[in-house]
């Protein structure tokens, strides 16, 4: 109740600011899903990363998972952004704010300051929400690096050179209280992210991003899934992580369109690395007497993807992920109950996917994946059908 | 005392220098669409600095928030759009991005087009706000863009003031030459009215309004939906029983739905360019508009 609750009051603080000309935007978005894996979904894993936040298989069968609601205020120098998503959580559901921040508009000299809860500025596709993504799951690395999306509260400031290069680079300051940076804050900011930015027009028909991220924090008390020997959940241990983790991200973006006219034909790359780096000690909450490693952990997450709209309505994709590790302890074996050693594997995934646009609020997409994440290589189809209603804000590059 | 004093005054001069706006730069704007930018032009002459989005090519509606459209909105002066939705997919994130404060909305460098002239083709019953506020092509009607060359003049004086001489002037020049050319255009496209068309995408009102064309039908059933193939029989059966003189699109919009109508119909299609190839040079809308007029006259015999 008080999950609801908080926004709400949040939003009706913000209304009653008493902001003038203040222009108020509804939306929803229902993302319906139907997904069809060989193997159960309880016993996905990832090996050589422990998961933690979202990282998992959306059930089988139908779900409305991550289907959402917006509402913007914008008014002269503020707006203010709320979204509450459905999430679903053994078998109930659930309405949990999302976002909610406050953002300058117009502040001059080509600062932005942002404060509240918010997608943190790593990688590309963690600044989008997912029923924009070109896929209906997400890369593996994110799910491996992030629990599918970093959120996080904080601060933001975000600034644009004075350039006809496009140059941006941004700071974040955040509480690290969400996955991937633990399950609570003791210090205030425990997380930062610094963030650039780059992009330009190469002719008429082709532009560019670059972008390149740097995640730092101090993580207390993270918890992950750990490695089920199908047992059952009575004497379930939690691995733990605490310590410190950095991960670089580097991500590239590169769109075309014939005369860069995008209505009728256009081709949209888009690739993404992320480089952790962490270092701590990993222990095993729930387990008498308590298991404890120390733990040094070298992870690399890739994917390529590539989107072609070859008639206006229709759009096909092929995507490639890729995970390796190299992850070292005082004991191996408490690591290998903490799905932290890789049994050798370095997860694989190839996706196809064709989606139709029946009109420009909506979508249907069916998607293929061939999943080589772990031992039991599965094979998943995903139907996904996408449709906003009312104000559904502009999208970035 | 006597050095100081003349440190300070350098110094003084140095700040001046670098952080005062100097009266002899030009202003920097950032059109939406090609054919703001070519009265930019217009009624800006030398002292502005114009850069246009999009081109004629390109599908206003649907543009990438590219990264060298937010620099450029970062340094921007004033912005030049059509407004009504039709850049509510991409100009909001350039504004924000910016964080420019000069083009944000409410403010004398935020021009939009139809915030300055009556709009036709207002939908009301739509649950996907797209041309709520009305149809946003405006630029098809030589009156209309009249309205919006006195407003754009008006803006410029507002942020500029220093060349308000200039732009009056410009833009009375405008204004006779464009007079002119209404009479001239609505002379020979005399042989248009009554005339009925189908066009691609209802981008069309106020041209054929303008020239008393009648429109029959659009060949998206929906906003920005291509047509399936029922709807195109059933196009072809209306034209059957209706006389229809052409078949009108823009150059970036899909050739091949006006093309199988015209093939099994016998009637001519029409690809119009959308605006302006060239936004530099003066005098460049008059001729977009006689290429307008000319297209059509073609297309009718």
């Amino acid at each position: 109740m008080i999950k609801i609750l908080a926004p709400v009051l949040a939003t009706g603080l913000i209304c009653s600011m008493g902001v003038h000309a203040a222009e108020v935007s509804y939306g929803f978005t229902l993302d319906a899903k139907y997904s069809d894996y060989r193997e159960d979904p309880e016993e996905y894993e990832l090996p050589g990363f422990g998961l933690g936040g979202e990282a998992g298989l959306d059930e089988k069968g139908f779900s409305i998972n991550h289907s959402e609601f917006s509402m913007q205020i914008d008014a002269e120098h503020l707006t203010a952004k709320l979204t509450t998503i459905i999430e679903e959580e053994d078998n109930h559901y659930d309405v949990e704010l999302e976002e909610l921040y406050l953002e300058s508009v117009g502040l001059g000299n080509g600062i932005t300051l942002r404060a509240g809860q918010y997608f943190a500025g790593v990688g590309y596709l963690n600044r989008q929400h997912p029923h924009s993504w070109d896929f209906a799951d997400a890369p593996l690395a994110y799910r491996a690096f992030w629990g599918r999306q970093y959120i996080d509260r904080g601060m933001r400031i975000n600034w644009v050179a004075p350039t006809d290069l496009f140059v941006e680079l941004g700071l974040d300051a955040l509480n690290g209280g969400k996955y991937p940076s633990g399950s609570h804050s003791w210090n205030g900011v425990d997380a930062h992210v610094l963030y650039a930015n780059f992009g330009d027009d190469i002719d008429e028909s082709q532009s560019w991003q670059a972008g390149i991220s740097y995640y730092t924090a101090n993580v207390d008390d993270r918890q992950s899934g750990g490695h089920q020997h199908g047992g059952g959940d009575e004497d379930e241990e939690i691995p733990n992580f605490s310590g410190d983790s950095d991960v670089v991200g580097l991500n590239l973006v590169y769109k075309w369109a014939p005369d860069g006219n995008y209505r009728n034909r256009n081709f949209k790359l888009q690739t993404e690395l992320f480089l952790r780096d962490e270092d701590g000690d990993v222990v095993l909450k729930g387990s008498d007497p308590l298991e404890t490693t120390t733990y040094r952990g070298k992870q690399e997450g890739l994917y390529v993807q590539g989107v072609y709209q070859f008639k206006p309505q229709w759009r096909a994709g092929m995507r490639f992920d890729f995970l390796t590790s190299d992850n070292k302890g005082s004991d191996a074996e408490i690591l290998e109950e903490a799905s932290l050693d890789d049994e050798g594997i370095n997860p694989k995934r190839w996706s196809a996917m064709l989606d139709y646009a029946p009109t420009e609020m909506s979508r249907i997409r069916l998607q293929f994946n061939r999943d080589e994440s772990y031992e039991r290589e599965d094979n998943q189809i995903l139907l996904q059908f996408v449709i906003s209603l009312g104000a559904h804000g502009a999208h970035t590059f | 005392m006597h050095i100081h004093s003349r440190l300070f005054h350098f110094i003084g001069l140095i700040f001046f220098i670098a952080f005062s706006q100097p009266t002899f730069a030009k202003l920097s704007v950032l059109a939406c669409e090609p054919e703001w930018a070519a009265l930019v032009t217009e009624i800006g002459g030398k002292h502005v600095q114009v850069f246009s989005a999009t081109t004629a090519r390109q599908d206003p509606h649907q543009i990438q928030a590219r990264p060298s459209l937010i620099a450029k909105a970062r340094r921007a002066d004033m912005i030049a759009c059509s407004g009504a939705g039709l850049e509510a997919g991409w100009l909001p994130v350039l504004l924000k991005k910016s964080a420019n404060p000069k083009i944000q909305t409410g403010n004398p460098g935020h021009f939009l087009a139809t915030d300055h002239v009556q709009l036709l083709g207002k939908i009301t019953d739509d649950v996907t706000n797209i041309h709520a506020a009305g149809n946003p092509h405006v630029h098809f009607d030589p009156v209309r863009v009249l309205s919006i060359a006195t407003a754009l003049a008006n803006t410029l004086e507002t942020i500029d003031a220093d060349n308000k001489g200039v732009y009056r002037m410009n833009l009375e020049r405008f204004k006779a030459s464009w007079d002119i050319a209404m009479q001239e255009w609505k002379q020979s496209a005399k042989a248009l009215a009554g005339r009925s068309v189908i066009v691609h995408h209802d981008s069309w009102i106020y041209l054929i309004k303008w020239l008393e064309i009648e429109q029959i039908a659009t060949l998206e059933p929906k906003h920005g939906v291509p047509p399936s193939s029922g709807y195109l029989a059933d196009l072809l059966n209306l034209v059957k029983t209706q006389p229809v003189d052409m078949i009108i699109r823009s150059g970036y919009e899909d050739e091949r739905p006006s093309q199988w109508l015209s093939e099994k119909s016998g009637i001519p299609v029409v690809s119009i360019p959308f605006s302006v190839s060239d936004y530099q040079t003066p005098g460049e809308l008059r001729k977009w508009m006689d290429t307008v007029i000319a297209k059509l006259l073609q297309g009718k015999d």
